[in-house]
């Protein structure tokens, strides 16, 4: 296929928006969603402060299948509040995942797919949305003793503050060279360490740094992906297949702690540090 | 005075007194195996250390060390624990200011640090520990989600300078392009968004309340009004299960609980 | 923030519903449902104050001379342009059509 083929064969994941990558993902016909927009099941909170609430509050749960498996989708709308969590976005997602364990406690293997593109917590919403996030914490940790998690950074928001952490907990993740992974947003750090430490409008010293090619370098995510539809979906139903990984990444305690013992944390750190120090996790 | 609190580690002391402390971790991990009564118990603090490899994480920030460190001080419960009767409690005493910013930090993958912590403390839980979070100081974003809030029973001193949040005041102005006055007037009326432990409280999070005479340097009575609350969260843990079931159904969380009632309906 | 109620006469109601859109920055989303017979009613909640007259001249330039199906819509505005109102109704109007 000559270059220009590829590309007109491709349909971008990045592009779509949340409810249409939980669509592109399960097999035709299957997505059922629970809690839909025209349940108005809406944040309690943001009208009261003369913010405009959206009918999902930004998150779409779908039931579904990937390839013949069972799974639960949930999906974040980064374009609404720059995907922020609030109480009842961040209840959907810990709920579908209590769910999921449920099921599987009676027999039923759901998995879950985790589509994430959020900046964490909903300052409006701020201290429940910190709680749900903690309940999504729980739940991923309950539900992975059974089945894969499985999360997915596309971009373009990225995954940041609470969420990187739930990203983290998951079995497998799936980045893009669009994504971007980490707990702190740059302006954040910016403000918080000054602009030496971290320059927010370098946007190729962010990438560098957390950006998903170099997260995939490092070990610290499992797939890179490029922004196709068809390979994405791919790539989740693999990882799905695997079943549980023999170790999660968020149980390796020891080795990480032994690596970060063999560093030189005195001078700036550079991307390529990162590799050297966490490279052969791969084999 | 510092520029750090000593919060954590004076209750830590106080709690720990007479237990084996563990050795061997970094300096901003104090960890220590004792009794509360006939109950064995871990007690966990991140403090201070002014020294830290990292720079960015020597006022008692979690960083990279610290979670990963926590993960690894609680994974030895677990292990340790496994065939046992009587599991050990796990006693995470909470007195942080925030998780660590920091280019190494970001680059090192401190979210995936955090991660690990998170982990091993919804780990205890699911293995039948009872994980009680005691809140002395700051619980502030990701530092509380890293330690502390997967316990499944929270308890919250009455001070003001127990808070629980997801930005300080003044980032969380600087973002909503508020000032700090006008961030404090909003959060007044909106629960979620308060600062203050009343106003969390009412979100039904907190499993109790206490109010202490010192808050910087507990007294006598403070540290036995405070071992007989913990003493009581163990024991309540063993009665009622060890899920997180117990921080819904407060008015101040009703959609928490609508959504769930509703996913199990469409389910 | 405001929100703004519209009515206009209508037809019979679609049988189908849908949503198109989003609040993002510049956009807005539309949620379409069957309504009562002969009546097509307008919920808008809009981030942009001091609109009313903008959107009344809106529908009412969409639905001059028509008789549009009986509908209630509702519309969460994060400040899209005029233009891109028109577009996401006309695109929600082409998708209960196709119901």
């Amino acid at each position: 296929m000559t270059d220009s083929a590829a590309l007109l064969t491709k349909h971008s994941f990045v592009e779509l928006g949340a409810r249409q990558r939980a669509k592109a993902l399960l097999d035709a016909g299957t997505f059922r969603e629970l809690l839909d927009p025209f349940q108005r099941v809406m944040s309690p909170w943001l009208s009261r402060q003369g913010v405009v609430p959206q009918a999902d509050d930004g998150v779409i749960i779908a039931k579904g299948s990937i390839d013949g498996l069972p799974v639960v989708i949930a999906a974040i709308e980064g374009a609404f509040q720059g995907g922020s969590l609030g109480e009842v976005g961040g209840a959907k997602i810990a709920g579908s995942l209590e769910l999921a364990a449920e099921d599987n406690r009676k027999g039923i293997a759901t998995r879950a797919v985790l589509l994430l593109e959020t900046g964490g917590v909903r300052l409006q919403e701020a201290n429940l949305g910190l709680a749900a996030i903690a309940d999504i914490h729980a739940a991923i940790v309950d539900l992975r003793q059974y089945q894969p998690v499985v999360g997915v950074v596309a971009g373009s928001v990225g995954c940041f503050g609470g969420m990187s952490i739930a990203a983290g907990l998951c079995s497998y993740l799936l980045v893009t060279q669009e994504a971007r992974l980490g707990l702190n947003g740059p302006q954040v750090i910016e403000q918080e360490a000054g602009l030496e430490e971290y320059d927010s409008r370098d946007r190729p010293f962010i990438w560098s740094l957390t950006g998903g090619e170099q997260r995939f370098a490092t070990g610290l995510v499992d797939r890179y992906a490029s922004d196709d539809v068809a390979q994405i979906r791919q790539q989740v139903s693999e990882l799905l297949q695997q079943g549980l990984p023999a170790q999660q990444r968020s149980t390796q305690a020891e080795l990480f702690l032994q690596r970060l013992a063999r560093l030189d944390a005195e001078p700036q750190i550079e991307p390529s540090v990162v590799r050297d120090l966490y490279q052969g996790e791969r084999s | 005075m510092s520029s750090y609190s000593l919060r954590g580690l004076n209750w830590f002391n106080a709690l720990s007194a007479g237990a084996k402390a563990v050795d061997g971790l970094t300096a901003s991990l104090k960890v220590a195996d004792g009794f509360l009564g006939e109950q064995p118990v871990r007690f966990i603090a991140v403090v201070a250390d002014p020294d830290n490899r990292f720079v960015r994480a020597r006022n008692g920030e979690v960083g990279l060390l610290e979670g990963w460190g926590l993960a690894k001080v609680v994974d030895e419960v677990i292990a340790a624990d496994q065939d046992k009767p009587q599991k050990r409690a796990v006693i995470a005493i909470v007195d942080v200011p925030s998780q660590a910013y920091g280019r190494r930090e970001e680059a090192l993958g401190i979210h995936q640090a955090l991660a690990g912590a998170a982990d091993s403390y919804a780990r205890a839980r699911l293995a039948g520990h009872a994980v009680i979070g005691l809140l002395v100081g700051k619980a502030m974003s990701g530092a509380f989600l890293a330690h502390g809030y997967q316990a499944n029973r929270l308890i919250a001193l009455r001070d003001p300078g127990v808070m629980v949040h997801a930005m300080g005041k003044a980032s969380a102005a600087r973002v909503t392009l508020r000032s700090v006055e006008e961030l404090e007037t909003l959060a007044a009326s909106v629960p979620p968004m308060a600062y203050d432990i009343d106003s969390y409280a009412s979100l039904g999070l907190l499993w109790e309340t206490l109010s202490v005479e010192q808050i910087e340097q507990p007294s006598a009575s403070d540290l036995a009004r405070v071992t007989e609350c913990l003493n009581l969260a163990i024991d309540d843990v063993a009665a009622k299960g060890h899920d997180l079931s117990g921080r819904l159904g407060a008015a101040n969380r009703a959609a928490s609980s609508k959504v769930r009632q509703l996913l199990r309906e469409q389910w | 923030m405001e929100t703004l109620s519209f009515e206009f006469p209508a037809g019979q109601p679609p049988r189908g519903r849908t949503l198109v859109g989003c609040v993002g920055s510049g956009d807005l989303e539309v949620l379409i449902e069957p309504g009562q017979a002969g009546k097509l009613t307008i919920t808008v909640q809009t981030s942009v104050n001091g609109s009313e007259q903008r959107w009344q001249h809106l529908f009412a330039r969409m639905f001059d001379g028509q008789t549009p199906p009986a509908m209630d819509i509702d519309i969460h505005d994060f400040g899209a342009t005029p233009g891109v109102v028109r577009l996401r109704l006309e695109q929600g109007f082409e998708e209960i059509g196709h119901d």
